[in-house]
């Protein structure tokens, strides 16, 4: 029960925490204006390659760590018996995403797009060591490119968790990283039809803005959650979540587990967010990775928070799979645009990541859409959120062309989903059979129980 | 001899034991269980919906004890096991009519 003073007290917090903010933002301003009067010569073009490859190398291999967090998130919130599937599909689904992405995905995305649709059909050329021309070495950047590429099929795996088959999920992961993500990555980052063009560009002709998505709000977290979203549909919800026309949870096997998930990708973020800043050889680049640190880990706070006061306050308790999904709807809210809010604006952009998972994942049951994890709330909606609530820090963007990119990347993603998971579903079907589904996935497609001293093998008599 | 069955609360498995071995009752069997009686189930949270928890942990203690220790054997269970609130079990009797000792072939009361 909660009573009328436990508000109270909680807008008293609010306003204590909102004044502490404004007023240490102040003194910050004052530090880094002193700083500017005094500032180094530049470093030197080898220098600056070192540093940027750098960044490109760190920031890779923390991304790819998410990969980590998605599968302990996953194994964590999904029932005992599934968790060896889940675990599965998520080793499996990164290596088809590095494999994906050298052989048609990064040159489809980034090789001569040219304002147009699509890059070329044709693996990556990894240059010869010192042959790297520009101000990275090549390599880096494909390594840079690829785990986002993953990190959008990771996506999809824990909606679809507990009722779908290895092989179906596997051939949907190849064609998501292979061309879907890679040609809506072109027409933005690959300098494609939604891109500034060299001289003028169509949509800022429009509508007055470029469309911006800093690391990919809309390029990767709602690519990856409308093909979750469209999956889910395809495949139906689990037997018995909505038996008896009301919602029946089915609990995950490990809260620690999904904790320590959570924390991985928050540690992963960093590599996301600030790697996304592309370089780091001058002043200004090192100056604004530290910032987007900063606003990134504030998001993530202020979608925790958001998230722990709301179900206090709906379900007289907090709960911790939701905040968890605040946590992460504050890292997607900020990451179309991690550089430009101040502080306050970063704790405010993440802690609308938190209510929208409050109140997304009771409506997504409502309409019978079966979302194990919360991807969709996480990934598709706050980073919906994230891509619109750019005009409102980075006076280059606004609301028509933000909304331009989402609804475009949206409806292609949305018809490629369609095809490929209907595809797969006439042909060799997505769903195991019903005694499979009930047996565990475990034991029905992988044949190896995730606890087998704790599961029913355990029980086997005559050791 | 009387086979006692006891369903109690799981945190009171360590005091009803102390309880039957300062009886000088030697060995018992227990088993981790799920059930419920009068106080029925619970309903806990998960992610925005209500679910019912019907069946509660308890343990089940298996005790057989010669006929005349049979009372003492049964009061010190209900004091150990005893919190005054609902959910604190049952205890069950029920004849035996032989025991051996698989080691030493002994039988009966003899075997206990």
């Amino acid at each position: 029960m909660k009573t009328p003073q436990t508000s109270r007290w909680l807008v008293a917090s609010y306003a204590v925490a909102a004044l502490t903010i404004f007023t240490s933002g102040a003194a910050l301003a004052q530090d880094a204006a002193a700083a500017a009067a005094e500032a180094p010569a530049a470093a030197s073009a080898s220098t600056q390659y070192v540093f940027n490859t750098m960044l490109f190398l760190i920031g890779g291999f923390l991304v790819m760590f998410m990969a980590a967090g998605f599968a302990m998130l996953e194994a964590g919130l999904v029932r005992t018996k599934n968790v060896s599937m889940q675990c599965t599909k998520n080793i499996a689904l990164y290596a088809i995403g590095g494999i994906m992405f050298w052989l048609v995905g990064y040159n489809l995305m980034y090789d001569a797009v040219n304002g147009g649709f699509i890059g070329t059909f044709a693996p990556k050329v990894i240059p010869p060591t010192d042959a790297d021309p520009g101000s990275y070495a090549a390599a880096s950047d494909w390594f840079f490119q690829m785990v986002f590429c993953a990190t959008t099929a990771s996506i999809v795996s824990g909606t679809l968790a507990e009722r779908i088959k290895l092989w179906p999920f596997l051939l949907f992961i190849v064609v998501l990283t292979g061309f879907i993500y890679p040609i809506q990555g072109a027409w933005k980052w690959g300098a494609g039809w939604l891109a500034p063009g060299t001289d003028t560009s169509w949509i800022k002709d429009v509508t007055g803005g470029e469309f911006q998505d800093f690391a990919g709000s809309t390029l990767v977290h709602s690519v990856g959650g409308w093909a979750a979203l469209v999956g889910a549909i395809f495949l139906g919800a689990r037997h018995g979540k909505y038996e008896g026309g009301r919602v029946n949870p089915m609990p995950g096997s490990s809260i620690p587990l999904a904790t320590l998930g959570l924390f991985i990708l928050w540690l992963g973020w960093f590599g996301f967010n600030g790697g996304s800043q592309l370089a780091i050889g001058t002043i200004s680049d090192a100056s604004s990775v530290a910032r987007i640190f900063v606003n990134t880990n504030l998001a993530a706070a202020g979608g925790v928070v958001s998230a722990l006061i709301l179900t206090q306050l709906i379900y007289g308790k907090v709960d911790v799979t939701m905040v968890m999904n605040g946590a992460l709807a504050g890292l997607v809210s900020i990451t179309a645009e991690p550089l430009t809010p101040t502080p306050i604006w970063a704790i405010g952009i993440g802690a609308v990541g938190g209510l929208i998972v409050v109140f997304a994942v009771p409506l997504l049951d409502k309409i019978r859409i079966d979302d194990v994890v919360g991807a969709i709330p996480v990934h598709l909606m706050a980073g919906i959120w994230g891509t619109m609530a750019v005009p409102l820090t980075n006076s280059d963007a606004n609301f028509m062309a933000q909304a331009i990119g989402v609804g475009s990347i949206a409806a292609f993603v949305i018809l490629a989903s369609v095809v490929v998971w209907g595809i797969l579903r006439v042909t060799i079907g997505l769903r195991p059979t019903l005694e499979d589904e009930l047996a565990g996935l475990d034991k029905a497609e992988i044949g190896l129980e995730a606890y087998p001293e704790f599961g029913s093998g355990s029980q086997r008599v005559g050791l | 001899m009387k086979l006692i069955t006891a369903i109690i609360k799981p945190f009171k498995l360590e005091e009803v034991r102390t309880a039957l071995t300062d009886l000088g009752i030697q060995g018992m069997t227990v088993t981790e269980v799920k059930g419920y009686g009068r106080q029925k189930g619970h309903t806990e949270i998960y992610r925005g919906a209500e679910y019912a928890v019907s069946f509660l942990p308890k343990v089940k203690i298996e005790v057989v004890v010669s006929g005349d220790s049979v009372n003492k054997a049964l009061s010190a269970i209900q004091d150990a096991a005893k919190t005054g609130q609902i959910g604190d079990g049952k205890i069950f009797v029920s004849p035996i009519e032989n025991t051996i000792r698989i080691r030493t072939g002994e039988a009966d009361e003899a075997a206990l």
